[in-house]
């Protein structure tokens, strides 16, 4: 067995990837109408491609092995003909049109923009997704929750390794939903491929999308436009939900979004705000300044002994709050709510070797909010 | 008595030491130095993909971080584009036409020496870049703003000007290259005699001459953007990060022909050599070159279609992309009937170039499923692209200048190349260029982004694949280096025909051919209609 390259390289393969190992070749169908006329027009083309390049390669191979010097085979002296040039440029024109016409109704079908009955827009930022319901009040983030380790081999690899998220994007399935797309920083791409949505998310720009999904389950997708460090790591999970679970999970969002506003009015321990800080560092602040605080010289500024954070505290707070314009440091203020924000300046400011002892509130970062 | 008559010529070579290759004005050093060049920025730009692919092998972070791994697929797209393909075809012009048309060099000979040696300072730059701090470019070859300009790293300045010298080199390569066709072909060499390796080259140098100042203009927008406050493609400012996209596609569709148009010139001289057989529709080849350059300028915004553009705009950018299959299937067929009821041998430039049809027609295959928008929405950015313009570049251009080189070899050094070898270079670069990127069609179609430093497990074992793949092609790459140095050396002399079947001016010169081509132009108005 062992002689054979192919079964050598099965099982290196089987050694490396377990049981995740999948060879999956084409296109999968999805969950919507859009998706699985996407998947026939795909196969349409492929088996048309498929035929001219047998009709081709045969011809050619034909001649390789039968009009060869070697078998005797004298040159002919044929080397022009109207009439096949122009055969052959009618047939390929004919064969396109073929293509042209159910391509052309799929697309008009995609752009139709009726209104959805869900709309929710979908904002790119470096490297992660924001989600806003539209007239629903619900609005949040959702970043890679594969844990560091994994990624630096250091643990085993999970299941949804790359293509888990903290807060996936919930939808009900049999509805149309709308998606209106843009983004804070730099070009992004929102797709999905069960939902065959792929639109850019682009600063400045307000695209549109539509997926109407027909079952219930959990659809994974991943920025395809290229954004920075992280691009590869800033995936889509979306749950689709029937309607009266999404009701249900709608509710327990907004109840769970007036607890976390109550909870920015106390006044919170040192201890508290560092291990809650340290939490929020990790999942937001970590992908550029480093976990241990040393950014990435001249691209990320280091915060281990930053001048700015040391001996300017008001300077400290309004850059994790407002951001710095024009470069990838995002407004937190707008993202975060009080009590991470309070944390996780808290943390910057007492972690390596900063050690200023001074804590922030909430109440004071709420004085600041935008 | 063509060859008798160049013979009997005063032979002056060319000075010794390095002064001659700095100072030379002559079209076959010039012409020596490109592919030298060439070849260096192939072997960097190859080592930058191994690079990547090691990265890629498994899943997980082992090698690279990935700002380290965005500045690789970076400075691998524009070294291959920028640094190999280009100034392979240039320089592989500067060596042929004058020999081709009939002229005794190139039109322009100082601005040729000039146009060769911007070359090294602007590529010097731009690996510079490497060793900066924020490191090189890191936004990929297409450097869509406002990731290359509002976030781009301070080394995004000695790009925009490597782009500017690169422009300015291509630039004039262009115009030497129309002057000496139009200007210096020998008496009764009418533009439908005129071999298609120049017509092709006189098709593709218009399109350098339209394209590159629109290059020039974007990257110069960039630089207005990053240092002198305006706010031509940032959002924040009033400007339009997609305006960036439709200049940069307007230069990079028919960018995308520079690349490939050379090749079908090659291709349509070496198959009629080894099939012993005329070319079939030789007129309906130069007329399908020009379709496709001028089809090349209609179709930009098929790179875009997930930007959010109108539907009427979709539909026109499917259609006209489409059409472009009409003339390039018109090229296959002829080279299939060019081979058909021929008498055949499969010297290396054969072989390669028989490859160069079979696997560049699935590159276009690919691409006319590209063309498809409604599906292209599921392929766009993924690994599909990538399998796709890698089979047309790797085993399209890159293949039809190695067979450009085996083909040629003879008559620049005058030995023959080692058969064997070359044959051995052929069949691991077939296989390896195979086992790397195929595959890649299945992992983009299972949903793998392009650009990416990690992914998800199951995308695992085609990964594996195509990085085995690439290793093997990588090293069989030294097969060539090797083969060319020691045919440059010495070998079986060839006499000046070098192929059985081989037509043409260039022929008719001895092997190795003389330093200067034809001092007294050579008369074909009593032929017949060879071309």
């Amino acid at each position: 067995m062992r002689l054979s390259t192919a079964a050598f390289l099965v099982a290196g393969v089987c050694i490396s990837q377990g049981a995740a190992a999948e060879w999956q070749l084409n296109l999968a169908p999805g969950a919507t109408e859009i998706s699985r006329s996407i998947y026939d027009l795909h196969m349409l083309i492929f088996y048309i491609c498929v035929a001219i390049g047998v009709v081709v390669f045969g011809i050619m191979l034909w001649s390789i092995v039968h009009h060869r010097k070697s078998k005797g085979a004298q040159a002919a002296h044929f080397h022009e003909n109207t009439l096949v040039e122009i055969i052959w440029t009618l047939i390929p024109f004919a064969i396109l049109i073929a293509m042209a016409l159910p391509a052309s109704k799929t697309l008009i079908e995609m752009y139709d923009k009726r209104d959805g009955e869900v709309t929710i827009q979908i904002t790119g930022y470096q490297w992660k997704w924001r989600y806003q319901y539209l007239n629903e009040d619900i609005d949040f983030f959702s970043s890679l929750s594969t844990p560091r380790a994994q990624i630096n081999n250091e643990e085993d690899k999970g299941e949804h390794y790359l293509l888990e998220v903290d807060n996936p994007l919930v939808i009900p399935t049999g509805t149309k939903v709308r998606f209106l797309l843009t983004a804070n920083d730099v070009i992004h791409s929102w797709w999905v491929p069960a939902l065959a949505v792929k639109k850019d998310a682009i600063p400045g720009f307000i695209n549109e999308a539509w997926a109407e999904v027909s079952d219930p389950g959990t659809y994974r997708g991943q920025c395809a436009e290229l954004c920075g460090k992280d691009h590869g790591f800033m995936p889509i999970v979306v749950e689709a939900l029937p309607a009266d679970q999404y009701q249900q999970w709608l509710a327990d969002a907004k109840a769970a979004k007036a607890a976390d506003a109550a909870a920015a009015d106390q006044e919170l321990s040192l201890e508290q705000l560092m291990s809650r800080g340290e939490a929020v560092y990790n999942s937001q602040c970590a992908a550029c300044h480093q976990a241990n605080g040393s950014g990435i010289p001249g691209a990320f500024p280091a915060l281990a002994g930053s001048p700015l954070i040391v001996d300017n505290r008001a300077a400290h707070l309004d850059i994790v709050i407002n951001g710095k314009p024009g470069t990838a440091m995002q407004a937190f203020g707008k993202q975060l709510n009080a009590v991470d924000l309070a944390a996780v300046i808290t943390y910057e400011r007492n972690a390596w070797g900063n050690d200023l002892g001074d804590s922030v509130q909430p109440r004071e970062i709420k004085a600041l909010q935008p | 008595m063509l060859t008798q008559a160049v013979a009997h010529e005063h032979h002056h070579g060319p000075p010794p030491g390095l002064m001659r290759w700095v100072l030379t004005t002559n079209h076959k050093d010039i012409g020596t130095l490109y592919l030298v060049f060439s070849l260096v920025m192939f072997l960097t730009g190859g080592c930058m993909a191994l690079v990547i692919r090691a990265e890629l092998f498994q899943p997980g972070l082992q090698l690279v971080q990935p700002e380290f791994f965005n500045q690789m697929t970076t400075m691998h797209g524009l070294i291959m584009v920028f640094g190999a393909v280009m100034p392979a075809f240039v320089g592989l012009a500067n060596w042929m036409i004058p020999m081709m048309v009939g002229a005794p060099d190139m039109a322009l000979p100082r601005m040729n020496n000039w146009s060769f040696w911007i070359l090294p300072f602007a590529f010097a730059m731009m690996l510079a870049t490497l060793f900066m701090e924020g490191g090189a470019p890191n936004f990929g070859w297409t450097f869509y703003a406002p990731l290359s300009t509002t976030y781009a790293p301070p080394s995004v300045t000695f790009f925009i000007f490597a782009v500017h010298m690169m422009g300015i080199s291509s630039i004039m390569g262009a115009i030497n290259i129309i002057a000496t066709i139009l200007n210096l072909r020998a008496p009764g060499m009418t533009m439908m005699k005129l071999p298609l390796f120049a017509w092709t080259w006189l098709i593709t140098a218009f399109l350098l001459i339209a394209v590159m100042p629109v290059l020039a203009g974007v990257v110069t927008m960039m630089l207005m953007d990053i240092h002198f406050g305006t706010s031509f493609f940032n959002a924040a400012g009033g400007g339009d990060p997609v305006l960036f996209q439709h200049i940069f596609w307007f230069f990079g569709h028919p960018e995308v022909y520079i690349m490939i148009l050379p090749a079908f010139g090659i291709i349509s001289h070496i198959i009629p050599t080894f099939a012993r057989k005329r070319l079939f529709g030789y007129p309906s080849m130069v007329y399908a070159t020009a379709s496709i350059a001028f089809l090349s300028f209609i179709v930009w915004a098929h790179h875009m279609f997930t930007v959010g553009m109108p539907l009427a705009g979709e539909l026109f950018f499917m259609f006209s992309t489409m059409l472009i299959a009409v003339p390039t299937g018109v090229k296959v067929f002829n080279w299939v009937a060019t081979m058909y009821r021929g008498s055949m041998t499969f010297e290396t430039p054969m072989l390669f170039a028989l490859a160069f049809v079979v696997l560049f027609t699935i590159g276009g295959f690919s691409g006319l499923m590209l063309a498809i928008a409604p599906v292209d929405f599921q392929y766009h950015d993924t690994y599909f692209v990538v399998a796709h313009f890698h089979y047309v570049l790797v085993p399209g251009a890159i293949f039809s200048i190695m067979a450009a080189t085996y083909y040629w070899l003879p008559k620049w050094t005058g030995n023959y190349y080692n058969e064997y070898l070359g044959k051995w270079h052929f069949w691991l670069s077939f296989v390896g260029v195979n086992i790397t990127f195929f595959p890649m069609h299945f992992i983009g179609l299972a949903g793998m982004p392009r650009r990416i430093p990690d992914y998800a497990l199951q995308f695992a074992d085609f990964n594996m694949v195509a990085s085995i793949g690439a290793f093997l092609f990588g090293l069989s790459q030294l097969l060539f280096v090797y083969n060319i140095i020691q045919c440059v050396r010495g070998g079986y002399g060839a006499d000046s025909r070098v192929w059985e079947g081989a037509e043409g001016l260039e022929w008719t010169l001895p092997s190795p051919a003389p330093y200067h081509s034809f001092t007294t132009p050579p008369d074909l108005r009593e032929q017949g209609g060879e071309h």
